[in-house]
């Protein structure tokens, strides 16, 4: 056993544990809760001592008792250096000893002793420490977006920390921010419409897009390998070039303020990676299947609607997700083309409502709930399709 | 009979491609061609709009006299900059009432009043009045009266459409003191928004490779900030990051790190002493980069999990039976493995981050130093109000695009030779 490896245990080991322990009281003090201090000292030298009465105990008795003594002397020194702290706290501080020991309890002099041990170790605790720092730090705004949603403009003015959520207030009460925001600010009116826009998008890009696909995949015609690069190509222009000769067409042609407009311009921007996607796609299916329909008398329309579209559902369905996902999440065009209130879609609604009057922040993270749920919904529950159609046009984004 | 076959297959294809290519063609390309046109002319945002020759109808009974009634029409032309020539007016009337006088310039005909009123030149107005009469003694009534809109026409010239070009953007865009600062700016976002995106990826990535309890869960949580709409969480950042009522700042002081406030979204420079040398770091630049990073890294994360995940694992069994260490397991298994896959995302990414635009707009506005090119193109086009001006930086992005790719094909191309 070599002194370095040791030192490196205890260090990292120590480290990890407070770094857990900070995210914690984070949360905590955002509770409205007065916590001032990290106690970076105290609790990080206790930390190491825990690590090294772990390491000498080793397996010599009950892994599962040996977790539960540590966690519990952890727990109880950090309520006397922490002063008037409520017992959920100290709770929460047992649980989280509880998983740091959890995770070293198997650690002793012998596996200390092993080559590379002390890189292996860090790079557990580098996976782990990552794991929970990078949840952390993502989920923190969406987090921070919901609560903030809940609470008053008052409120947060008297104590900026305090996000707490008070049950007792009442439902009605607690969701007023979202009643407020569907009655007085209209956001059921632009809700429709960004559904609208969104599934009109994903219909009409199908509807052009599988016919193309299919020629592209299947038929031969003259300039076909030039089209299919040229679909790549034209996919990798960013919209903002396309914005002002967009807007100046548009506004001579009376498009703009209309969903229209709106439809058309996401359509054939989602156009060439449906069409992309879908192509690939169709490639895969084995060609004797269609020789089969030509045999049973089939035109191609037959055979697009009777053996390529059920046989190519899944990814269909990934296009489509995928299609409503950029739709719903628009917001240069719709910035650009949409200026009256009546045809907004919800992301050009919360730019409004942000850049217009002060529109107390309660209302904003409202507004941005109300836009952000239904698309991680969506996510979730298809996660498989949208992944996939994801991946397939991440050049994008 | 064979070749009749491949007649009627090309027909079909042309048949089911068409409708796409016409879209993509009308939609995309030929903005970006119209873009090149446009940028070589004067044009402001005003001047889009098409002046139009308008008229008010009203309606006025004439005192003592219910057989007559008086239509003023209040001509005008809605253009503060431009001409209408060969204006004609069109209305038209119940069956029982004719005009008692018109001037030469009208002629009535059938219920129908038509009358050329010549050119109107800029904010030109006129009223048109005109007595009529009743031809059978019935009343005339006022509702039926309004129930017809008079209908104008008239032709003015569109600035889109003239033949006049001048090189003045380009002079502008080159000239100006700031384009060099807008590259750099463009270029350090671009490029530093990439690297951690990547970087941040690869961790993650890293991380999701090996098993744990809630890896699926996590795998999900790590694409959010991609699949969420920018709006809301350029938005949630902001209120994050307020000086004065952020929750970050607020929590910051609360635990004494920092003494005062840090605008990290409207503070243009922040000087750091590292090791006794002062640097000046670009504060709100840099904000801007992390959220960038923080939105995008789940992309890389994506693609470099699916490429780890078709390693085979006999290579890190046999670099284990070596005694190899976990960094060189890294460096000589893992990287080479993934180096494809992070060159191909990088060039993506670069071009991506090179065009984007709604992070900063949201975030900043492109105050404090973070104005990119395509945060230009908005303040030309739309907020100084000259399309021209935006037009022509459009054009300096498309150039550095098109090198771009070249790039990227070229790569593309030589790694296709190589397999």
């Amino acid at each position: 056993m070599k002194i370095k490896n040791i030192f490196t245990y205890c260090f990292i080991s120590s480290l990890f544990l407070f770094s857990l322990i900070c995210i914690w009281k984070i949360l905590v003090t955002l509770q409205g809760i007065e916590l001032t201090n990290f106690n970076f000292n105290k609790l990080f030298t206790f930390g190491i001592v825990l690590c090294v009465m772990n390491l000498f105990i080793g397996k010599k008795f009950n892994l599962n008792i040996k977790l539960i003594i540590l966690a519990l002397l952890f727990s109880i020194f950090d309520y006397f250096i922490s002063i008037n702290l409520p017992i959920w706290y100290s709770f929460g501080i047992f649980l989280i000893s509880l998983f740091f020991f959890n995770t070293i309890k198997n650690y002793d002099k012998n596996f200390l002793s092993k080559n590379h041990s002390s890189q292996k170790l860090f790079f557990n605790f580098l996976t782990l420490f990552g794991i929970t720092l990078f949840s952390f730090v993502i989920l923190f705004p969406f987090y921070m977006m919901l609560v903030t949603s809940f609470k008053t403009q008052a409120l947060l003015l008297l104590n900026p920390l305090d996000f707490s959520i008070n049950f007792a207030q009442g439902l009605p009460e607690l969701f007023k921010s979202y009643f407020v925001v569907f009655k007085d600010y209209n956001f059921g009116r632009y809700m429709l419409t960004s559904t609208i826009v969104s599934l009109g998008t994903v219909i009409i890009t199908l509807i052009f897009a599988i016919p193309a696909a299919y020629a592209v995949a299947r038929l031969n015609f003259f300039g076909k390998n030039f089209l299919s690069t040229s679909i790549l190509i034209i996919y990798l222009f960013p919209a903002i070039v396309l914005v002002i000769p967009l807007y100046t067409i548009f506004s001579q042609f009376g498009l703009r303020n209309s969903i229209e407009g709106l439809l058309i311009v996401y359509t054939a921007t989602t156009l060439p990676v449906a069409i992309y996607m879908l192509q690939g796609y169709f490639k895969s299916i084995p060609k004797e299947l269609e020789e089969a329909g030509i045999i049973d008398g089939q035109n191609w329309l037959g055979i697009i609607f009777k053996i390529i579209l059920p046989l190519s559902l899944p990814a269909i369905s990934s296009v489509a997700l995928y299609v409503f996902m950029i739709a719903w999440n628009e917001f240069l065009f719709s910035l650009m083309f949409l200026d009256r209130p009546n045809t907004f879609t919800l992301s050009r609604a919360i730019q409004f409502l942000n850049v217009g009057a002060e529109t107390p922040r309660q209302y904003l993270m409202a507004g941005s709930v109300v836009v952000t749920l239904p698309i991680l919904i969506i996510f979730v529950y298809f996660e498989k399709y949208l992944v996939s159609g994801l991946t397939a046009g991440s050049v994008k984004g | 009979m064979s070749s009749k076959l491949a007649k009627i297959e090309k027909r079909t294809a042309y048949l089911l491609i068409l409708p796409s290519v016409l879209l993509v063609f009308s939609i995309i390309l030929f903005p970006i061609f119209s873009n090149i046109w446009i940028s070589f002319k004067n044009v402001e945002l005003k001047d889009l709009r098409i002046p139009e020759p308008r008229a008010k109808k009203l309606v006025k009974s004439i005192k003592d006299n219910p057989n007559q009634i008086k239509i003023i029409y209040k001509l005008r032309n809605s253009s503060l900059t431009q001409e209408i020539t060969n204006v004609k007016f069109k209305d038209k009337y119940p069956d029982n009432i004719e005009p008692i006088s018109l001037n030469n310039k009208c002629q009535f005909k059938s219920n129908l009043l038509k009358c050329e009123l010549g050119n109107w030149p800029k904010k030109y107005r006129e009223n048109l009045e005109i007595v009529f009469q009743n031809t059978n003694n019935q009343e005339i009534s006022k509702k039926e009266l309004k129930s017809y809109k008079p209908k104008l026409s008239g032709k003015s010239q569109n600035i889109l459409l003239t033949y006049e070009f001048t090189l003045n953007n380009f002079k502008k865009v080159i000239k100006d003191k700031s384009f060099i600062d807008l590259l750099s700016t463009t270029f350090y976002y671009t490029f530093f928004g990439t690297i951690g995106a990547i970087v941040f990826g690869i961790l993650a990535a890293q991380m999701v490779n090996q098993k744990f309890f809630g890896r699926t869960f996590m795998r999900s949580v790590l694409l959010f900030p991609y699949v969420a709409p920018v709006v809301a969480l350029a938005y949630t950042w902001e209120l994050l990051l307020d000086p004065t009522s952020g929750t970050l700042n607020n929590l910051l002081i609360n635990y004494q790190i920092i003494d005062g406030p840090i605008n990290l979204l409207g503070q243009k420079y922040v000087t750091l002493n590292i090791l006794g040398f002062d640097f000046k770091l670009r504060l709100a630049l840099t904000t801007v980069i992390i959220f960038e990073i923080w939105r995008y890294f789940p992309l890389a994360f994506l693609f470099i999990l699916a490429r780890l995940q078709a390693v085979p694992k006999e290579l890190y069994e046999a670099a284990d039976v070596d005694g190899a260490n976990p960094i060189q397991k890294f460096l000589n298994i893992t990287l080479p493995q993934i180096l494809a896959v992070i060159s191909i995302l990088f060039m993506i990414r670069f071009i991506w981050n090179f065009n984007k635009f709604e992070d900063i707009f949201l975030l900043t506005g492109g105050a404090s130093g973070t104005r990119t090119l395509p945060i230009n193109v908005y303040q030309q086009g739309f907020s100084i109000g000259d399309i021209g001006m935006g037009s022509a930086v459009s054009i300096v992005i498309v150039v550095f695009l098109l090198i771009f790719m070249f790039i990227y094909f070229k790569l593309l191309g030589k790694r296709a030779d190589e397999n």
